[in-house]
């Protein structure tokens, strides 16, 4: 990670809007060729956040720069580096799929011959050749959106920024467009985006940062971010009629020297421990000593929910996909 | 500069094509309401309205002036709609996130909104003349009647588009319109003259840009350009003016929306 090129440096980013607090005092660094994620709920901040990127917002403190560029002073220069693809489906209903890229061909001053070249590559990208000549009102929910990544790629960007790119898709869609952003990866694009979802932020992001009420709560690989929280994660689901007995169980196992971190949960137990050969017995034999029945033991590795809920003290709202409206 | 004339073609051509994909629209459009406007209520008044009070051969050749009018009216104070609905769905944000000028779309949606209005005019203009309505100036006087019909259009269009920069929902936009649009007809020199009016009318009518444009486009049709070159020359005047304090007002709220 040492010295890689930084492509967009945040420093002391705020966003007020007519009174409310959007962001405040985000600060962070995307590396050239990376994927980049803003994970959080509703309202985080994360569109706010993304806007001032690509100049269409000014910050109301603190600044930023893209490749280099200002966002606000060198506005001009920044647009004329980066593709966006918003969070609405921008797309005009009575518009063919190829006549939108024909007029972002000319938004971004393309010569004609290398508009229709692109054009025809990026149509082959995202699958969308055999309805490029239909109006986009035909289109389904995943047509649209695929259509919004290839307008995102058109002007062949350096730095590509998605707004909840696989919001409300099917899960194939979703796994599609996961593909796509690994591809632009692959070409050398850095990626800025989006997501309200952890699977998406796990497996796609190299590196994100937590966002919630506006501010970052945490920042790194996901991996780094699990290993963060130390160690792995136990959950005992108590039997109802033992249910009473759980306070006595936790202060039972409280300061044994495997076991990090116990919280009640209305099911049981969740324990944080180092190494699951050390603790496991010491759990059973507490548990047994205590006559407390243990209906259901899960032991996994960390996930990032509990990266999420570690740093933000509540769940993430929607963790699977809604159904298109 | 060349860049300019790209982006700038590109995106009228995109309100072209919308309006020829819109097949309905397209129609009424050019066979719009206020050529019924002209064909039943000029009809329906020609015993009704008295050629003394209204000073013109047929009541027809009275309100084309007025019907005319009308029509930049209508066309101008919708100009702003389809650009609160990209900024509804987000299209106006896809637009200004690319490296175009920033008065690119606006300038698109002048062009495209003058265009169709002059069209529409010389429609109105051709059926009032296949009742009899032959314009006193000729063609000269054609071309000042479109004129006109420019300078009050773009400023009624910045007026709807600074309206669509500033409302919260699209709700407020079409209440606002429909709340302006019929007093500033009923209360203009469009259906009867200021004379024939009550005098609280008439005071109030005074005032609205509408009667002074229609005063200048009237003789132009009516008279000759005797009687119509003072009118005209002051209703260019005050247009100019009347646009400045327009454009100045939506560039304000564009740049508060677009921050
Ligand atoms: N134009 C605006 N005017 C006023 N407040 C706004 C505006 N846009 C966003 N906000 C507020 O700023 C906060 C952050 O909004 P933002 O859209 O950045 O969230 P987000 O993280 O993108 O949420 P989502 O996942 O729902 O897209 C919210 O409280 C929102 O209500
Ligand atoms: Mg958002």
């Amino acid at each position: 990670m040492m010295g890689r090129a930084v492509a967009i440096d945040v420093s002391k980013l705020g966003k007020v809007y007519d009174g409310v607090t959007a962001v405040q005092d985000l600060s962070f660094q995307v590396y050239a060729g990376e994927i980049f994620g803003l994970l959080g709920p509703n309202g985080a901040g994360k569109s706010t956040t993304l806007r001032v990127l690509i100049t269409l917002l000014r910050p109301t403190t603190g600044q930023a720069t893209v490749l280099g560029h200002d966002v606000v002073r060198e506005a001009e220069a920044v647009r004329r580096l980066i593709g966006y693809v918003p969070q609405e489906r921008a797309i005009d209903r009575f518009l063919t799929g190829r006549e939108h890229l024909l007029l972002l061909g000319d938004l971004y001053h393309l010569p004609k011959d290398e508009s229709c070249r692109r054009i025809a590559e990026l149509l082959k990208l995202v699958d969308l050749e055999g309805k490029a000549d239909l109006p986009a009102k035909t289109y389904s929910g995943g047509m649209k959106r695929k259509l919004d990544i290839a307008c995102g790629l058109l002007p062949n960007p350096k730095i590509l920024f998605l707004d909840e790119p696989t919001l409300g898709l099917d899960v194939q869609s979703r796994l599609r467009i996961w593909e796509y952003i690994r591809r632009l990866r692959e070409r050398g694009i850095t990626v800025v985006m989006t997501t309200n979802y952890l699977d998406e932020a796990d497996q796609l992001c190299d590196r994100l940062a937590i966002i919630d009420e506006g501010r970052i709560k945490a920042l790194g690989s996901p991996s780094e971010l699990k290993t963060a929280l130390g160690g792995d994660t136990l959950s005992l689901t108590v039997g109802e009629a033992d249910m009473g007995r759980v306070e006595l169980l936790a202060s039972a196992l409280k300061g044994l020297p495997a076991i990090r971190a116990i919280s009640t949960r209305p099911t049981g137990l969740e324990i944080r421990v180092e190494s699951p050969e050390k603790a496991l017995p010491a759990v059973l034999e507490a548990a047994g000593r205590l006559a407390c029945r243990l209906e259901f033991i899960e032991y996994h590795r960390p996930r990032l929910d509990d990266v999420f809920v570690a740093h933000t003290g509540h769940a993430i709202r929607s963790e699977f996909p809604e159904a298109e409206e | 500069m060349r860049e300019y004339l790209q982006e700038i073609s590109a995106l009228t051509m995109r309100w072209v094509r919308r309006l020829s994909r819109e097949k309905f629209s397209m129609l009424f459009t050019l066979v719009q309401p206020m050529l019924f406007w002209l064909i039943f209520f000029g009809n329906l008044f020609q015993r009704a309205a008295d050629t003394q009070v209204v000073q013109a051969p047929t009541y027809i050749s009275f309100l084309a002036a007025g019907v005319v009018v009308m029509t930049v009216l209508n066309n101008g104070l919708a100009g702003g709609v389809d650009l609160l609905f990209d900024k509804e769905n987000g299209f106006l944000e896809r637009l200004m996130s690319t490296p175009i000028h920033r008065t690119s779309v606006i300038l698109s949606r002048f062009l495209f909104v003058m265009t169709i209005t002059s069209l529409q005019v010389l429609v109105i203009l051709g059926v009032a003349f296949l009742f009899g309505v032959r314009p006193a100036t000729g063609f000269l006087g054609v071309a000042v009647i479109l004129l006109i019909g420019l300078l009050f259009g773009v400023g009624l269009t910045a007026i709807s588009m600074a309206l669509a920069f500033s409302v919260k929902s699209h709700g407020d936009f079409f209440s606002v319109l429909g709340f302006l649009s019929l007093p500033m007809i009923f209360l203009s020199s469009a259906l009867v003259p200021l004379s024939a009016m009550p005098a609280w009318m008439s005071l109030l009518a005074r005032f609205n840009p509408m009667t002074w444009a229609i005063d200048a486009v009237r003789p132009l049709i009516l008279s000759g350009w005797a009687a119509a070159l003072g009118p005209v020359a002051m209703v260019v005047v005050i247009m100019v003016a009347f646009d400045a304090l327009c454009l100045y007002g939506s560039a304000k709220a564009f740049r508060r929306a677009m921050g």
